[in-house]
């Protein structure tokens, strides 16, 4: 069971957080021209990557807020989490 | 004949406490502190089981969580358990064990004829016999596997005991406690780290328990004893025994089982039969010791053949005698200090030693004490076929590859030391990449990928005197590490025999002429010519050979077999052992119940079940319940001899003639306030929510991303900022964390915040053409008129002196509205409107006649919104906002969603209008055409119509919107049913919706 950093509350278990896919992807705006490929990529095509991987997920038997975690998918490492709204670069 | 394997003193059994015991229902006598095994060795007991394939007679081999096949069913307090190990059950007043895979007795075993046959019972048999005919396999093949093989029954009642599970965190977590885990603990626990220390046994100790040594001017033992009370006095150390650290898992997490209650005749009051430990961990401090090895030679596995160090610690710990004329068979100087404890209980053991001139204190010990001793000796073969009667021993030459002449020699037991495996399971679960370690001939742990370190034995270093020092250093550099702290214990004074090296002889020849089984793994039964088989067919990879062969399988996970297994195909395929490699070590260590495993998640759903605050109310009147996710809602209220069709049946007719009441408080309601909320919803919803007044409720669908309908509705906007969101039952964890996805993800600049309230509110909709004269009579002071109230009104009213909410929506078609209350006032409200609906021939109405109501009148539910349609294929494409964007929309123009023939919601009667139509039938055009038949279409709900009186489905049919008037035919090959139907409206009954508004 991995351990994650909520950066909001701190070490917390794994089956306290539900798991909600690639951090990178970018809701196309609204009332804007979308292509279809680029819709497509928005809500079809993820990468499954090994290694580093940006990752949302929610901290829902706690504080209910969805972070960004960088996890490498081989290995389980969790690198770094960040705030929603907070800069992973 | 009582106890008379027990020596008159001795061990550390409580001779004061006699305890009774059944094994086969024989009854015998042991001590307090026994173990089952010691307690049957006690008393002679030797024949224990079957073996796997063979079903040759089974003893005991090791005293402890090694043994690889004393395994009996086990009955305590009205249960019972397989796969116990009688070396590991402590033993307990009343105790009944069995033996396993014997029939119909452990002495006259009729499958021991497989013995005979065990030409046919090669390596991979599973795979090369029972394969012709195929027909054999159900009736023939398979029960007889079954009743052959397998080690106990479950039983398949509901167990009765509790199991919990403990979350833990510490600085260090200590997995043994021989010397290496003891003195790590203490070293730690005296630099102020958080420590747990767990012992699988229920004495700590260890080997010290066993051991000649000296520690600190105390005996092991006393050493042991010593530092167990100082730790248990430190409020930073949690001490455990009977608790098997058995996984090692990601980002330090350990996992440990503790048994509280099996060693006592029934669990104590308020007591868990066992925990289950989640421990994260900082540092993990691997002191798991090692096991011995066996030597393999002829008929190892007869009963009487054991480990050395096993006989051992019966003599020491239990003061029980594994026989009276013991053969000791060693490569190393083991041998030699059970041979010695023989000697000083007044027994004359023999010592075949397969070395030459070995040189130690040990040995000259040994010499010093008169015992027997054979150098460049072996055993070929153990005669006796339930108990060891003999042994043909031999001298064997300097290559060790030829046999001088084979002898005879009586004897009652074999105590075998093929030197000693590290117990790296911990180690290689937590990714350690692990190392060969030629002096030892095994594998010790190497490079670490998480915070573990394994420490004295277990790492392959077997002198007590640098076992304390690195685990005295370890633990306090660790623990400096983690606390700061620097305050260090002093080494004490270590006093122990030398001993010398080991011989690299692992397996005796085979004796010109003779063809004795040489067992490698006794618990699955694989001997040397079955891992020579595997290899000549041509497995080469160690993981091909393990599943070939069935080494190293199972709950045993090759504790004794597996590195005499790597030695052997090394041998053969001319390869180093570490070139071979070893299999995955798996979690379990050993085995874990799964009560522990499950905890308290048991029952229906091994959740707690939902009930909403009337719940003792439905069960008063009759409910009949059902599951609505981890709800339970009342099916129907049964009146006499009722069934579902005719209870549901009544309560819907009573709905459309006078009015019906429902407890509707699973529905999600989501509390929704802030400045943007109206936007948020205009764009969750795909209908347009910015113009929403006050006071009013609009139905809402929202997609997903994909186009596909995800959940429906209706959100009331309660005040300016303020709305109150229903979700479907099923989706409301879904859409809440929809919503939070949106609001902190893709949307931060929206402000609005989003709360679940489903627990909150208890709800009751009201229903029928009478209900707006109940509502007036429960309300007087409030205005509930169609202009007062109107069709998705909304207005807040006092009930009797309880605030309500009253939404005037309907999912029944009829004039309809919905009561919110506090939850605390749900059963209040509900009697309520029961004892002033009387006067309108009330009557609760369940899921069932709910689902009649709303199938007739063409709504759509969880049936058809069921995560593959899109909005016109339940036609709800009218609420698609073409004015505005929103989640999904784009998707929307997808090819198949915009196909001329795209599927939709239709309904559908039969034309004799007597037949019910199963629900998930298919529809077809031609019910004789070939197979497969073209399907159109497919029944999502089907109910009998209350208002026409015939039966009434939905369903999803490709090109729907031009199918209505055609006749196609239902097939349900499942019910075996062909039923001619009729293709109509969704929307049977009020195609206008009149009656809600009205």
């Amino acid at each position: 069971m991995l351990h994650i950093k909520c950066p909001h509350c701190g070490m917390r278990s794994q089956n306290e957080f539900s798991y909600g896919g690639d951090a990178t992807v970018k809701r196309p705006e609204l009332n804007k021209e979308v292509s279809d490929q680029d819709w497509n990529n928005f809500v079809y095509n993820r990468k499954s990557l090994r290694g580093k991987h940006l990752e949302l997920w929610q901290h829902l038997s706690g504080c209910r807020q969805w972070i960004k975690v960088e996890r490498d998918t081989a290995t389980h490492e969790i690198f770094r989490t960040f705030k929603a709204n907070e800069d992973n670069s | 004949m009582d106890q008379n394997f027990r020596l008159s003193d001795g061990g550390l059994i409580n001779r004061d406490k006699k305890l009774s015991f059944k094994f086969n229902s024989k009854t015998y006598y042991g001590y307090e502190g026994d173990t089952l095994a010691s307690a049957l060795i006690a008393n002679g007991v030797h024949l224990i089981g079957r073996s796997f394939k063979y079903h040759r007679p089974r003893g005991f081999f090791g005293a402890g969580v090694d043994e690889p096949y004393a395994i009996v069913q086990l009955y305590r307090n009205g249960e019972t358990e397989p796969n116990i190990k009688a070396t590991e059950q402590e033993l307990f007043e009343g105790l009944e064990a069995t033996s396993v895979n014997c029939w119909p007795s452990v002495n006259f075993d009729i499958g021991a004829i497989n013995n005979f046959l065990k030409i046919f019972l090669p390596a991979g048999f599973y795979y090369k016999t029972f394969m012709w005919p195929k027909s054999f396999w159900y009736k023939v093949y398979e029960p007889f596997i079954r009743r052959a093989a397998g080690l106990g029954v479950a039983s398949t009642k509901h167990d009765k005991e509790r199991y919990e599970h403990k979350y833990e965190y510490c600085d260090l977590l200590i997995a043994g406690s021989g010397p290496s885990g003891l003195a790590s603990a203490y070293a730690a626990a005296k630099n102020g780290a958080r420590v747990i220390l767990a012992e699988d046994k229920s004495r700590f100790g260890g080997t010290l328990l066993t051991s000649d040594v000296n520690i600190g001017n105390q005996t092991g033992k006393e050493w042991a004893e010593g530092i167990i009370s100082e730790l248990k006095e430190m409020p930073n150390v949690t001490v455990k025994n009977r608790s098997q650290v058995f996984g090692y898992y990601d980002h330090n997490m350990l996992v440990m089982s503790e048994r509280i209650s099996d060693h006592l005749p029934k669990t104590k009051k308020f007591h868990p039969k066992q925990r289950l430990w989640y421990i994260r961990a900082k540092e993990v401090l691997i002191s798991s010791g090692s096991i011995e090895r066996p030597i393999v030679f002829g008929n190892n596995d007869t009963p009487g053949v054991m480990l050395s160090s096993a006989a051992k610690e019966y003599l020491k710990v239990y003061g029980v005698l594994v026989g009276r004329n013991p053969l000791i068979f060693t490569n190393n100087d083991s041998g030699y200090e059970t041979a010695i404890e023989f000697k000083k209980n007044g027994i004359d053991p023999i010592i075949l030693d397969t070395r030459k001139d070995p040189q130690s204190e040990i040995v000259e010990e040994a010499k010093n004490l008169g015992i027997n001793i054979k150098f460049s000796y072996v055993v070929v073969a153990a005669q006796g076929y339930k108990k060891v009667k003999s042994a043909d021993i031999a001298k064997i030459s300097n290559n060790k590859e030829q046999l001088g002449s084979v002898e005879n020699i009586k004897c009652d037991c074999i105590c075998v030391s093929g030197f000693w495996t590290p117990t790296i399971h911990l180690a290689s679960q937590s990714g350690n990449k692990t190392k060969f370690n030629e002096d030892i001939d095994a594998f010790v742990p190497g490079t670490s990928k998480q915070n573990e370190t394994t420490l004295g034995a277990a790492n392959g270093s077997y002198t007590l005197d640098r076992t304390l020092k690195s685990s005295f250093e370890t633990a306090y550099e660790l623990s400096k590490k983690i606390t700061n702290n620097d305050n260090k214990v002093s080494l004490p004074n270590i006093v122990e025999k030398k001993s010398t090296t080991h011989d690299k002889f692992w397996c005796v020849p085979l004796p010109k002429g003779k063809n004795y089984k040489r067992f490698l793994d006794f618990q699955n039964d694989v001997a040397v010519s079955d891992v020579e088989i595997a290899l000549k067919e041509g497995y080469r990879s160690i993981e091909h050979v393990k599943r070939y062969t069935t080494l190293g399988m199972a709950t045993d996970q090759g504790k004794t077999s597996n590195l005499n297994g790597l030695q052997l195909v090394s041998n053969i395929e001319n390869k180093i052992v570490p070139n071979v490699g070893h299999t995955t070590f798996r979690p379990p260590y050993t085995p874990v119940s799964i009560g522990a495993i499950v905890g308290r998640e048991v029952g229906k759903h091994s959740k707690p079940t939902r009930k909403s605050p009337m719940h003792t109310w439905h069960e008063k009147n009759n409910a009949i319940f059902v599951d609505a996710g981890v709800w339970l809602r009342p099916r129907y209220y049964k009146q006499g001899n009722e069934n579902l069709f005719e209870g549901s049946k009544r309560e819907a007719k009573n709905v459309r003639t006078n009015v019906g009441v429902c407890d509707v408080t699973t529905l999600g309601k989501i509390d929704i306030k802030g400045p943007d909320a109206a936007e948020l919803l205009n764009r969750v919803y795909t209908n347009a929510w910015l113009k929403l007044p006050v006071g009013k409720a609009r139905y809402g669908v929202m997609l997903r991303e994909d186009g596909i309908v995800m959940d429906d509705g209706t959100t009331t906007r309660i005040s300016e900022n303020h709305y109150h969101m229903t979700t479907t039952t099923a989706q409301a964890a879904n859409v809440l964390s929809h919503l939070e996805y949106y609001l902190q993800l893709v949307w931060p600049e929206l402000n609005v915040n989003v709360v679940s309230t489903t627990e909150q509110w208890a709800g009751a909709a009201i229903a029928g053409p009478k209900s707006r004269d109940l509502l007036q009579k429960l309300f007087p002071k409030s205005d509930v008129s169609n202009e007062g109230l109107p069709f998705m009104g909304y207005i807040e009213g006092d009930l009797f002196g309880v605030k309500a909410r009253i939404f005037r929506i309907s999912f029944s078609g009829e004039l309809a509205y919905e009561v919110n209350v506090e939850s605390d006032n749900g059963n209040f409200m509900w009697e309520k409107i029961m004892e002033v609906g009387q006067e309108f021939k009330i009557e609760p109405y369940g899921t069932e006649a709910l689902s009649t109501l709303r199938i007739e009148m063409g709504h759509v539910a969880g049936s058809e919104l069921d995560g593959r349609t899109i909005s016109y294929d339940n036609s709800l494409e009218g609420l698609l906002s073409k004015k505005k964007d929103f989640i999904g929309k784009r998707s929307l123009t997808r090819e198949a969603f915009i196909a001329e023939d795209r599927q939709k919601v239709v309904g559908v009667v039969p034309l004799d209008k007597k037949t019910s139509i199963p629900e998930g039938s298919h529809l077809v055009k031609d019910s004789n055409a070939p197979l497969p038949n073209p399907k159109l279409g497919y029944i999502s709900a089907s109910c009998w119509s209350v208002e026409y009186d015939n039966p009434f489905s939905l369903a999803i049919l490709k090109d729907g919107k031009n199918m209505i008037g055609e006749k196609l035919f239902v097939m349900s090959p499942l019910k075996n049913k062909v039923i001619p139907v009729e293709i109509v409206s969704s929307h049977y009954v009020d195609p206008k919706g009149e009656r809600v508004r009205s």
